[in-house]
C-alpha cells in the first residue's frame, strides 16, 4: 500500500536518477534488518532518510556502501548494479561515506586522516577550498585525530571525503550530539556542497535540521520505506510525520 | 672488562634478531589479528634459502639478503591467501594453533631432509676479520648485523609511521571496514603485510646464518624468547617492539656477565613481572 502511494506521487526531478534502490534486503548475521527498501536519488539532490532509532536507515547506507555482508535486491548507481560489489569497488565508482561514529583514526594525525581516502576520480575539492569550509582543521593538522572536539571530528569526517572526487556523499547523522552553532555550520556546508553539484543522501534524527537542507524525504520504518514527500509538501505532511517519528 | 663488552655485543646481536622478529610479529598482529607462531619456522626458511642459493646456485650472501625475504615472503603470502584469511574474525586461538601447526610441519620437513645438526654458511669475504676498538675486538660481521638490523628496523618504522602507505596500514589496523569503504583493497593489503612481516623474519634468518649456522630448529629455539619479548614490549607499538628487542638482548648479555646462571631465564622473569604489573606490555595499548 505504502509503496503504491509512493509510486503515484511524482516528485519534481532535478536531474537523472543516480541511485536507484529496489527491494533491498539486508541481514546482520541471522537477523533480518531490511525487508525491501525502495527509493531513488537524483543528481544534485539532497535526500534525507527519516525514521526512528533502529528503523534501518544506517543499515541502508551501509548496504549501499557494501559493508553489510548479506544483502539482496538491487542497488543501481550510475546505471551500474552494485548489489554484489565489494565496498572498495563501490567507493571507486564515486560514492563516499561519512559514518555515524565518524570513524576518525586515533593512530593518525589530522593531516593523515584528511589525506587518507584515496582520490577515486578527478574533480575533488582542493585542500585550500576544504580549509575555507573548515578553517578549524587547518590549525590542528598535527593533532592526533581523536583529540579534536566532537564538532571538529565531524568536520574532519566530512572534509576527508570531499577531496576524493566522489560526487555522491552519504552522511549518517552528521549533527548527532553537536552544539547548535556547529550544526548550523554543517548545514551551511551541506548547502554549499549542493550548490557545487554534489548529490547527498542524508540520514537524520534531527528533523528540524534536515528540513533546512533536504529536497526530499523518505520515511523508513521496520526496514521498509513507508512514505516519501518533497520539501515543498512538508507542511501538508507534518501530522503524518509526527506519527511516524513519534515526536 | 673485555668479557663484559663481549657479552654486550652478543646481547646486541641477539637483540637485533629479537627486534626484527618481534617487529614482524607486531605488524602481523596489528593487521591480521593473528599471533604468528610460524614466525620462527619462516626465519629458519630464510637461512635455508640463503644456504640453497649459495650451494646450489652459487648466489652470494648479498643477493641472498634480497632474494630470501622475497621468496619466503611469497611463501607467506600463499599461506595467508590459502589458510590464514579464513580465520579473520575468529578468536586469536585459532590463528595461533594454525600457525603453530604450520611451524611444526615446516620444521618437520626440513628436519627430515637435513637432520638436526647445523649446516655451515661462511661469512662473506667483505665482512671477514675484525677491528680492534681499543677496549675490545669487534668482528666486522657482528658489527654489520647490529647496524644493518637497526637500519632495517628504523626503515620499517618510517614506512609505517611516516608514509601514506603506513597511514593506510595503521588506519586498517583500527577499522578495516571503513578503510575499505574509502576504496582501498584491504584484503590485498593484509596479504602484503603478512608478506612484509614474514620477509623481515627471513632477513633475520639470512643475517643469522653465518653466526649460528643453518639448522631446521634454529627458529623454534628463538621464537619462544621472541614471544616473551613481544609480551614485554606490548603488541601495539612498532618503535616499542624495536626498543624492547634490542634492550632485552642487552639485558640478557649483561646477565650472562654478572649472573650467568640466570641468563636463559631473565627474559621470562621480566615477562612474568610485566604481565603482573602491566598486562598490555610496556608500550602496548589496551586492546
Amino acid at each position: 500500500m505504502a509503496e503504491a502511494k509512493l509510486a503515484e506521487k511524482p516528485i519534481a526531478a532535478t536531474g537523472a536518477e543516480v541511485l536507484t534502490v529496489k527491494d533491498l534486503q539486508a541481514w546482520y548475521g541471522e537477523s533480518h534488518i531490511l525487508h525491501g527498501i525502495n527509493f531513488n536519488v537524483k543528481a544534485g539532490e539532497v535526500v534525507t532518510l527519516l525514521g526512528r532509532n533502529g528503523a534501518g536507515k544506517t543499515t541502508t547506507l551501509k548496504s549501499i556502501m557494501g559493508v553489510i555482508g548479506k544483502r539482496s535486491g538491487s542497488i543501481r548507481f550510475d546505471n551500474k548494479e552494485i548489489i554484489r560489489a565489494t565496498s572498495d569497488k563501490i567507493a571507486r565508482l564515486g560514492i563516499a561515506f561519512c559514518p555515524e561514529e565518524r570513524g576518525i583514526f586515533s593512530s593518525l594525525d589530522v593531516r593523515e586522516n584528511l589525506l587518507l581516502p584515496p582520490v577515486v576520480r578527478p574533480g575533488g575539492l582542493p585542500l585550500d577550498q576544504i580549509f575555507t569550509l573548515f578553517p578549524n582543521l587547518k590549525e590542528r593538522l598535527t593533532s592526533q585525530g581523536t583529540k579534536l572536539s566532537g564538532g571538529e571530528q565531524q568536520m574532519l569526517a566530512i572534509a576527508r571525503i570531499l577531496r576524493t572526487g566522489a560526487r555522491f556523499l552519504m552522511l549518517d547523522e552528521p549533527t548527532e550530539g553537536l552544539a547548535p552553532v556547529i550544526i548550523q555550520q554543517i548545514g551551511h556546508t551541506i548547502a554549499r556542497l549542493k550548490s557545487q553539484g554534489f548529490t547527498i543522501l542524508l540520514v537524520e534524527q534531527n528533523f528540524r535540521f534536515a528540513s533546512t537542507v533536504a529536497d526530499r524525504y523518505y520515511i523508513v520504518e521496520h526496514g521498509k520505506v513507508i512514505d516519501g514527500f518533497a520539501n515543498s509538501e512538508l507542511s501538508a505532511n507534518m501530522d503524518k510525520l509526527h506519527t511516524y517519528l513519534g515526536v | 672488562m673485555q668479557a663484559l663488552y663481549a657479552q654486550l655485543l652478543v646481547g646486541l646481536i641477539n637483540g637485533s634478531f629479537y627486534a626484527l622478529l618481534s617487529l614482524g610479529l607486531a605488524v602481523i598482529f596489528g593487521m591480521l589479528n593473528i599471533i604468528n607462531f610460524a614466525h620462527g619456522a619462516l626465519y629458519m626458511m630464510g637461512a635455508f634459502v640463503a644456504y640453497f642459493l649459495l650451494n646450489l646456485g652459487g648466489i652470494n650472501y648479498w643477493w641472498a639478503l634480497l632474494i630470501a625475504p622475497v621468496v619466503v615472503g611469497v611463501f607467506g603470502m600463499i599461506l595467508e591467501r590459502t589458510m590464514l584469511q579464513w580465520l579473520a574474525g575468529l578468536d586469536h586461538l585459532y590463528g595461533l594453533l594454525l600457525t603453530f601447526g604450520i611451524a611444526l610441519i615446516v620444521q618437520g620437513v626440513f628436519q627430515n631432509y637435513f637432520g638436526s645438526s647445523g649446516l655451515p654458511y661462511s661469512i662473506p669475504d667483505q665482512l671477514k676479520g675484525g677491528v680492534n676498538l681499543g677496549f675490545m675486538f669487534l668482528p666486522v660481521y657482528r658489527g654489520w648485523v647490529v647496524i644493518f638490523s637497526l637500519v632495517v628496523c628504523l626503515a620499517t618504522w618510517f614506512l609505517i609511521e611516516k608514509t601514506q602507505l603506513g597511514a593506510y596500514l595503521r588506519a586498517a589496523t583500527e577499522n578495516p571496514t571503513l578503510v575499505r569503504a574509502f576504496g582501498i583493497n584491504v584484503p590485498r593489503m593484509i596479504t602484503l603485510t603478512y608478506g612484509l612481516g614474514v620477509g623481515l623474519a627471513a632477513l633475520a634468518g639470512v643475517l643469522s646464518a653465518p653466526i649460528n649456522q643453518v639448522r631446521p630448529l634454529m627458529g623454534a629455539d628463538l621464537i619462544i624468547v621472541v614471544f616473551a619479548v613481544v609480551v614485554i614490549g606490548g603488541m601495539g607499538s612498532i618503535m616499542g617492539s624495536i626498543i624492547t628487542g634490542f634492550a632485552l638482548g642487552v639485558i640478557e648479555g649483561l646477565t650472562k656477565y654478572f649472573y650467568p646462571e640466570a641468563s636463559n631465564t631473565v627474559v621470562f622473569v621480566l615477562m612474568v613481572v610485566v604481565l603482573l604489573v602491566k598486562p598490555t606490555g610496556l608500550t602496548g595499548r589496551a586492546a
